[in-house]
Parts: C-alpha cells; structure tokens; sequence
C-alpha cells in the first residue's frame, strides 16, 4: 500500500441554523481545501461525502453528485456515506484505501449536514433512526437517553457516587466550552462552571443540557493525496498511518460489554497496531464527546485512562492541553458542535492543524506529532478511529 | 434461507404479552431480539422458545425530550432489564412517577407487560414494547 497524506484541510464554521444549503457549505469548504492544496477542482479524481439526514432537511438525496459538479468536479465519481455521526470518518477511511491502493492520487473527502436546520423536534426523531428502529424506538429512546441509560450504568458498574460523576461530567463540559472560546470555528462560544452545567435543564437523567452537543448546520472537505503527489504540493503533509473501523447491534445486545463500546476497542486496536503506535504515543486526540458520558467512556476504551478513572483524570487536567493526552482541544462536538455528517471531517481537520501548529496559541497542543480521531455513529453501530502523524 | 422469527412474529406475540427468543442447538446461547443466526456462534440451528418476561433492571433514564410526534409521552422511563435468561431488552417502566426514580432503580425485580407503539410516518407500522412493572 502507498502512503497517503492529507494536504489542504477547510473546515465552515460550525452553526446553529443557517440558510446555506448543504452544497453551499460544502463547497465553501471544498474550495478551500483545494486552494489551500494547491490544486483546482480539475484535479480531483473522486468525491467521498459524509451525509446523514440531507433526505429530511432539505429533501436533497444524492447530494454529492450536486456537490461535485457545484464545485467544477464533473463527472467524477462521487460517493455517499451514512454512518450516522461518523459519516464523515467512514468517508475518510475510504478515502484513505482507494489512495493507499494506487488507484487514485488526488481525491476530496469530507461531509456536510444542517443538523440544526431540522429543529429539535425532528433532529430528536431522526437522530433516533440510529437506534434499533424496530425494538429500541418503541420504546422511546432518544440520543441523550442512550447515553443518560450508560452514565447510569456507568456510575453503578464502577461504584461512583452519581452526585461525583456528575461533577466530572460536569468538567468535561467546562473544558470543551474553554478550549471552543478560542475557536473561531466553534458554534458555542461561552465559558461555564460544573454549577451551570448542574443546574441547566433536564434533558434525560441524569444528562443535562450543558452534558450535550448541540445540534449543528456545517461541513468540512479534506484533500487526501499519494505521497509522491503531496511531497511535490506541500512542506507539511500529515500522513495517515493508522485506520481502523468497526460496527456492533442493538444497544441491548452490547450488553456483555456496556458501558463500554466494544466496537471501539476494536476499531481502536486496528488503528494502533497499523500505526505501531500505542496510546501513550497520542499527543492530541479528538474524540466523539457528543455528550460529556461519552467522553469518559470513549477515553478509557481507547487505552487513555483506566476503566472507571477517566473522570478524575479530566478533574485534574489530565485530559487537558498541558496533561497526560490533550483531549478535544477544537472545544469537541460540546462546543466546536456536531454537524454529523460532517464531523469527523472536522476532526481531521484539527489534528491536521494541531500538527502544524496551525491553531490559536489558547488551544495549540505545542510540538504535537502524533493525534488520532474518534467518530461514533449511533451507539456505538458505526465506530472510526484514524491516526494522523507528522510527515516533515 | 428463511428467517426463522421474524419481526413481524415477534411483535404479533408481544402484543400478547409474550416474549419470543431464539435457543441455539449447538451453544445454547439465548437470541433476543430475533436474528438471522445465534448471536453468539452464528449457527442457524434454533429454536424458537418463550422467555418468561422477568429479570431486574440494569439501568434506566427518565427522559424529558422525546422525539417528534411522541412529546405527550414525556417524561417516561426507559429502562434496560437483564432477563433471568441472560440476555438485556429495552422497555419502558411503570409503577413509579418517572421524576422520582434515582440509581436505587438498578438492580429492582420487574416483570413484563406490554405497550403497543402505534407508529408514526416513518416506522412502517406499530410495534410492541416491553413495558416493565415491579415484581
């Protein structure tokens, strides 16, 4: 297989809702991340699309091949991918084999959702098409409701008092909104403490408002490229040296597991062992924290922290810029939002940045080498994870 | 190769307040909700059996934000209840105000009865759902 690098990365900001259409967003983003590479849309040999519920927010299905040709690509070969939030990621993934095959050399990659443009009623609804439609949503699950069920679960199995959990949780929402403050890309811009998250509203016990993502219009485009193609375009090319993906059933069925995502773990070790890398060589990761539970659960499966101990180690800044792994410093899904399509997308593109020393002084992760992203989709159907390292 | 019970069985019987399950021949390992193959060994050999519906709760949310179309519903109890047979299926709880559960919950008796869903513009139908009471 050939190395693959990733060259211009682009990025919208993340919003709440907005009048661009989706070809709009992403093309903003892809033009971007075409110029920034050097290159024009005649380059482009294919188009890999993260897009999850464009059929309900606009009644736009196919939306790459209107993406493609918006953007001066005709006729190329364009592709869709659902994962549910890890869309993007999937995208990238594929992406990454059709180059690392030889069979492309210059292809864009990346996604677009206007999650916020549905509303909330409506976005509660489809992002609950990512559950077990047939023996889960009877039964009135929701998003904030799977994660609620494991921070329980969570705080039984580990033996946490909840009222300390919550705190934690807490914390971790105080870090993202922190670090999205010196984001200009970021959707939530505004500092709280563990006493505004603990006394924001109720969304589905015990996860409150300031525990969850918000829902987001954005898109985000990457240029992946061969290696020999990418050395003659820039000085810093971030190559992807580890991929890994993974899928699982019904929540009720992760049960052997829960209130680990197993699907992690072996998403994860995938791309830990193509990298060669292990998780005490990540210097910044991004991971999928579309509620503060999920942070903590997402760490510790991927060998940052021990089962049960993630939530002290953000208390003590070690999930921080500055400790042992500097965790979501784009300010995360929390606060940078989550336009799912889109996100992992965005998470490459703060790792790529990150390594380049590309970000707000507030937020950089000084002499980062190694960063590594983490895509959910559903709970825990779809899971990406993608390991990025310097190339110069 | 045909599908040996279906949703459509499985959700006929659990409007009767029977909850179906697939026994593997070869492991013994309990499948529930019905699937193509045992979900632990993938064999097809099954066979079709009733779980007896009890088991204790393993963790639960009250949920305040319910989806389009179902916001008369909130705030309800979902809970995940590991069956006396082994495997964990989603319902709803009764018998107790859903503002007044905390982590006590985790670990109750319950037993099943049942709640049809009546569907909305996107489900393709009704469904049953397990609707769990104290023991």
């Amino acid at each position: 297989m050939k190395k693959v690098a990733v060259i211009g990365v682009a990025q919208t900001n993340f919003s709440a809702a907005q009048e661009k259409t989706e070809v709009e967003l992403f093309a903003e983003a892809a033009l971007e991340a075409i110029t920034k590479s050097n290159l024009t849309p005649k380059d482009i040999q294919a188009l890999y699309l993260g897009n999850v519920l464009g059929d309900f927010s606009e009644g736009q299905g196919m939306v790459q091949a209107f993406a493609a040709e918006n953007i001066g690509c005709k006729n190329i070969p364009a592709n869709r991918y659902e994962g549910a939030c890890a869309s993007a990621s999937v995208a990238v993934r594929d992406a990454y084999m059709w180059v690392a095959s030889g069979f492309y050399d210059t292809v864009l990659v990346g996604g677009v959702e206007r999650a916020a443009t549905l509303g909330t009623a409506l976005a509660t609804r489809t992002f609950a098409m990512f559950s077990d439609s047939r023996y889960e949503f009877p039964s009135g699950i929701t998003f904030p409701a799977v994660f609620a069920m494991l921070a329980h679960l969570y705080a039984s199995k580990y033996n946490i008092p909840l009222e300390k959990l919550k705190e934690q949780m807490a914390q971790v929402s105080v870090q993202s909104y922190k670090y999205g403050m010196h984001n200009p890309k970021a959707q939530m811009k505004k500092e709280v403490s563990i006493e505004d998250v603990l006394k924001s509203f109720m969304v589905s016990t015990p996860i409150q408002l300031h525990d969850c993502c918000p829902f987001s219009d954005g898109g985000s485009a990457l240029i992946l490229a061969s290696e020999e193609v990418a050395k003659k375009l820039t000085d810093k090319p971030v190559f992807i040296t580890g991929v890994g993906q993974s899928s699982a059933g019904p929540l009720s069925n992760q049960s052997e597991h829960l209130p680990r995502i197993y699907s992690r773990e072996v998403s994860s070790k995938q791309a830990y062992k193509m990298a060669g890398k292990t998780p005490d060589d990540i210097d910044v990761c991004e991971l999928h924290d579309c509620f503060s539970i999920a942070s903590l659960i997402a760490a510790e499966s991927l060998g940052f922290f021990d089962f049960g101990t993630s939530g002290e180690a953000w208390m003590k800044g070690e999930a921080g810029i500055g400790g042992k792994v500097a965790i979501n410093p784009s300010g995360g899904l929390k606060a940078k939002g989550h336009p799912i399509g889109a996100t992992g997308g965005g998470q490459v593109y703060e790792i790529v940045n990150q390594l380049r020393g590309d970000v707000e002084p507030e937020r950089m992760v000084e002499g980062a080498k190694v960063g590594m992203t983490d895509t959910l989709g559903g709970d825990g159907g779809t899971l990406v994870n993608i390991i990025l390292e310097r190339g110069w | 190769m045909e599908y040996k019970l279906t949703f459509n069985d499985f959700n006929k019987s659990l409007k009767r307040n029977k909850l179906m399950a697939l026994k593997c021949g070869d492991c013994e390992k309990i499948t529930v909700p019905p699937k193509m193959v045992c979900s632990e060994c993938a064999s097809t050999n099954l066979e079709i059996i009733q779980l007896e519906g009890k088991g204790k709760i393993a963790t639960f949310t009250t949920n305040f934000v319910a989806a389009e179309g179902r916001e008369c519903e909130a705030p309800y109890i979902i809970v995940m209840v590991e069956l006396d047979e082994g495997p964990w299926i989603m319902g709803n709880l009764i018998d107790i105000a859903p503002k007044k559960v905390s982590m006590d919950l985790i670990g109750k008796r319950v037993v099943m009865g049942v709640k049809v869903f009546p569907g909305d513009k996107y489900s393709a139908g009704d469904m049953a759902r397990p609707l769990f009471s104290f023991e």
